[in-house]
């Protein structure tokens, strides 16, 4: 099982790799996405500095859904994907090494990005650790989900926009504990009850996930 | 005698069912809702804080209950649908869904037309009406997915998936939404903090409530025999039924 | 009885636009989904009693 996933997650690195360009498109949508906000809403820092938390957050799990799209796509166009699930491996440990890699590919440049961007917005330096350190929990939710989008919507007309309908509802919690986390911050509240919310969420998510990715794949096949 | 119950997940019987059934389904609708309207706008004393604004709870509670309800049985026939290879159970699923979806616009805007009165702005960001409004976009979801697949199966087993995905995490949905709500302070205004209930007041509420269910029976029963003959076409069953009303093994159920 | 009058049924207590743009709407809602299911059933009917005969 773990050769599996391994032989999974590298190939998806290899084939990020390759295509370096198009790897980083979900960080540039971040960026931009995010400097529209004070263009919007005025550049006075005290405003940006309050819906700071929320703007970075959003930016970030709509990055996420843009990018996740296409994580089954290109291998379900050439075969591959129908080859890897009729090879006998778990398709829940194909479901966790894609969500993995993927996370690897955009959601951990995210994570890095994140506190330049809330640089930008006027966060405090408190703030942006717990910022941080939120997307490090969250990311890997929004990719895990992104996953059972991604094998749902397979090879469907507008699948990008229809994933985003179907799997953005179920990132709100994630989104919530996130920006809440952040926000608790910068008022000085404490944290540890949005990480332990945030944390289970994972572990949730890391457990059930897969398996619904699976299921969907299979679907998707038949 | 006892009944095969087993027996309806046959298309053919099932719409024979809902022909029979549905009648008797909008007779205690429109019972109901009259004897609940009734109790609502003739018994039921005004209440102190809220005036007769207050009486859009006799629509609203009751919409957004059964919007949740509607919810979970249409995951619970979908999920059977998967599970079983049972067809007349995913079309039954699909069949609640634009009701369930009506049922969370109503609870929205009725919600609406009570905070503007009740707390002076149209909409008010707290607990219930944002996981309705959360509750609108699964539904929405559901219908989406389920319209982009042309392969009936898929579509059937896809939309089952998601649907199970949708009822595991409402509780999760709900909880978090209900967390945010309290934290921030702004909008503390809260529709749940509904007028203290007169025992009229919750008769008016109850009875509303079963009314409305009355209708989704017979709502999904209608749109599930229309779905039914839809994918049965060219079935000498579906035949039968549109010629001549009969179904062919209606006597022996 | 509550309401002195009709006048002040319709009134609400000065509420009536809420209440009855609330009670409106939803009636509307369900007339208008059955109607409209009742359609579709029809038309499946029709669609089924004109099909032509496979065998």
């Amino acid at each position: 099982m773990r050769t599996a996933f391994i032989a999974v997650f590298v190939r998806d690195l290899r084939l990020a790799l390759r295509r370096r360009v198009e790897a980083l498109l979900p960080i540039v949508f971040f960026v931009v996405a995010v400097s529209l906000f004070p263009l919007g809403v005025g550049p006075e820092a005290q405003t940006l500095r309050q819906i700071a938390a929320g703007v970075v957050w959003v930016c970030a799990l709509l990055a996420t859904m843009l990018s996740v799209a296409s994580m089954y796509t290109s291998d379900h166009a050439d075969g591959s994907l129908e080859q890897m699930m009729l090879s006998g491996r778990p398709g829940t440990v194909i479901a966790a090494a894609k969500a993995a890699a993927h996370w690897t590919v955009t959601g951990a440049p995210l994570v890095v990005t994140a506190p330049l961007i809330g640089l930008l917005l006027d966060m405090s330096r408190p703030a942006l650790v717990t910022l941080v350190l939120s997307l490090l929990l969250g990311t890997p939710i929004l990719s895990l989900l992104g996953g059972v989008g991604a094998a749902l919507t397979l090879g469907l007309r507008s699948a990008g926009v229809l994933l985003i309908l179907l799997i953005v509802p179920l990132t709100i919690p994630a989104l919530i504990f996130g920006a809440g986390a952040v926000s608790a911050t910068e008022s000085g509240i404490a944290v540890g009850g949005y990480f332990s919310l945030l944390g289970a969420l994972l572990i949730l998510t890391a457990l059930t996930a897969p398996l619904a990715t699976a299921f969907a794949l299979h679907i998707a096949l038949e | 005698m006892t009944i095969r119950w087993s027996t309806f997940s046959a298309p053919s019987r099932f719409v024979w069912l809902a022909a029979k059934v549905n009648p008797w389904l909008w007779a205690v609708t429109i019972a109901l809702s009259l004897a609940a309207l009734y109790v609502g706008f003739f018994v039921a004393p005004t209440d102190a804080t809220q005036g007769e604004a207050y009486r859009i709870i006799f629509i609203h509670v009751p919409a957004a209950w059964m919007s949740m309800v509607i919810y979970l049985a249409m995951a619970f026939w979908a999920a059977v649908g998967w599970m079983l290879n049972a067809r007349m159970a995913a079309m039954l699923a699909h069949s609640l869904a634009p009701t369930g979806a009506l049922m969370t616009f109503i609870a929205l805007w009725t919600g609406s037309f009570w905070g503007r009165p009740a707390w002076g702005t149209w909409w008010v960001w707290d607990a219930r009406l944002t996981s309705e409004l959360i509750l609108l976009f699964l539904y929405l979801g559901y219908m989406a997915l389920k319209s982009s697949i042309d392969d009936t199966v898929r579509g059937d087993k896809a939309s089952a998936l998601l649907a199970i995905v949708g009822a595991v995490n409402v509780p999760i949905i709900y909880f978090s939404v209900r967390w945010w709500n309290t934290l921030h302070q702004g909008a503390t205004i809260s529709m749940t903090a509904a007028p203290k209930m007169a025992h009229t007041m919750l008769l008016a509420m109850l009875l509303m409530t079963f009314a409305f269910w009355a209708y989704a029976f017979a709502m999904s029963f209608t749109r599930a025999s229309a779905i039914a003959l839809e994918r049965e076409q060219h079935t000498d069953w579906a035949r039968q039924w549109a010629l001549d009303g009969s179904s062919i093994r209606a006597s022996k159920p | 009885m509550n309401w002195s009058s009709a006048s002040a049924f319709f009134d609400m207590g000065g509420y009536g636009l809420y209440v009855w743009g609330a009670y409106a709407v939803t009636g509307v809602a369900m007339l208008v989904e059955p109607w409209l299911a009742r359609r579709r059933l029809r038309q499946a009917l029709r669609d089924v009693a004109t099909q032509p005969i496979q065998d």
